[in-house]
């Protein structure tokens, strides 16, 4: 069989990138090994962990489930489009580390990514709304209560910028 | 942990993607959500030659308004059901579903036809379609047909769709007034498959007795399982205590699940039992609540 390929156009973290991509590549593997945007992190690859959420137009996705080909035309932001330059970090990223809501930090870009999209939709949620939304991405090191805490934290933090 | 090879396409109407259907067969398969496709793909459970990507047919995503059916084009993905204010209330059996199947991210993606035509047995959505009583449209190159839920899920990961032909589109009865609905699941974790899942509805007359019972199952057998004989008990009678018990022990005997590692068939007959008599006096109540 002859490698199927597709010429993509996409845009992440604000930057178009034009590649060719084997049919079956993954989006995470082609964020990771074609952009070297690494910051994804593949953890299950069956859409369990939660590890590899990016944000495909507006909406938290896993990007293990989906095809590098499927992205055409679309806009991804990854871990690495959080941070507004090279000093600082975004309120999200500011609030797990005052939280310390992070051990060994492998579900953190998608607990992030999964959050920012959140909170765009629901910007003051309650604790419940909190740990619904972090259901779908696991952490073995935290217990999840100072992630929570980092959350109502960053929220608190988005709302004042916002205002 | 990485796909077989195949060819990708995007369709780029719908006869073109029926066309393809029919030329390849069961060889390949349509690409709606993935989020369930994609993980058997990336264990190689499922290698397709052919992906064709229905993502791109607009027409096929969105709910139409019948007089008293809904229509949900079979695209019409998870979240987007969530969001609409009409699920709670045309839909209430749904809208209780909704927040327990998968995750956020898996909702945004996940499609109720890539749902129903997977056709687990411990999915959430084919009992829900099976107890409403749904119908099931499917088009392909011959024309166009439907079927009634009871006929569509024929058996675990198995529906009465022909190598040729799409799902396309779910017709469902909207809420009476005088109905009452609840879904209840329980699970190992929330947004996990079903250890047991149990959804019901009942329409109740002015004087409080019940017209019709629907009651439904997921994970209690090869596919969802309609409860024919427990929902029959239900009619002509006021849903008190000992009438649910006498239904819920009638879906006990009716059931034969599976069992696993997690929950043995006795435990998932158990609370299948627990799980229907808590669900009906729920839907009792919220029924009785429109008179």
């Amino acid at each position: 069989m002859n490698i199927d390929r597709h010429e993509i156009k996409v845009t992440v973290n604000g930057t178009p990138y034009r590649r060719s991509v084997e049919s079956r590549l993954l989006l995470s593997d082609f964020l990771r090994h074609d952009l070297l945007l690494a910051g994804t992190h593949v953890g299950c690859e069956h859409g369990v962990c939660g590890a590899c959420t990016v944000i495909v137009d507006g909406a938290a996705v896993r990007s293990c489930l989906m095809f590098a080909a499927q992205t055409d035309g679309r806009s991804i932001t990854t871990v690495e489009g959080l941070a507004p330059d090279q000093e600082h970090l975004h309120p999200l990223q500011e609030s797990m580390r005052d939280c310390h809501g992070l051990q060994c930090g492998y579900c953190t870009p998608g607990i992030l990514m999964t959050m920012k999209a959140f909170l765009e939709e629901t910007p003051d949620p309650d604790e419940a709304q909190i740990r619904e939304a972090l259901s779908g991405n696991l952490c073995r090191c935290t217990g999840y209560q100072h992630i929570v805490e980092a959350m109502q934290l960053a929220a608190q933090r988005l709302r004042g910028s916002s205002t | 942990m990485k796909p077989a090879p195949f060819r990708y396409v995007a369709a780029l109407s719908l006869e073109q993607a029926l066309a393809l259907k029919a030329e390849i067969g069961d060889e390949a398969r349509f690409l709606a959500g993935g989020q369930s496709l994609v993980p058997t793909m990336n264990f190689r459970l499922t290698q397709p030659t052919m992906l064709i990507d229905i993502n791109p047919l607009d027409e096929l995503a969105g709910i139409r308004n019948g007089s008293d059916t809904l229509r949900i084009g079979a695209l019409t993905r998870y979240r987007s059901l969530e969001r609409d204010p009409m699920t709670a209330v045309k839909l209430p059996l749904i809208a209780e579903a909704l927040p327990v199947i998968a995750h956020p991210q898996i909702r945004n993606r996940g499609t109720i036809g890539g749902n129903l035509a997977h056709a687990d047995p411990a999915s959430e959505m084919p009992a829900i379609v099976l107890t409403l009583g749904g119908r099931l449209h499917a088009q392909s190159v011959r024309g166009e047909r439907w079927i009634e839920a009871r006929d569509f899920f024929v058996g675990a990961l198995t529906t009465a769709l022909e190598p040729d032909e799409m799902l396309t589109e779910i017709e469902l009865p909207v809420a009476a007034a005088d109905s009452g609905a609840c879904f209840l699941e329980l699970s190992r974790r929330r947004g996990d498959f079903a250890i047991i899942g149990v959804a019901c509805m009942v329409r109740l007359d002015a004087q409080g007795e019940c017209i019709e019972a629907r009651i439904g199952l997921c994970n209690a057998g090869d596919g969802p399982v309609y409860a024919d004989e427990s929902s029959g008990s239900l009619v002509g009678k006021k849903l008190g205590e000992g009438e649910i018990a006498e239904a819920a022990a009638l879906v006990q005997s009716a059931i034969d699940p599976g069992g696993s590692i997690h929950a043995s068939k006795d435990y998932q007959r158990h609370i299948a039992g627990v799980l229907t008599a808590r669900a009906l006096t729920t839907a009792n109540k919220r029924a009785r609540r429109e008179h």
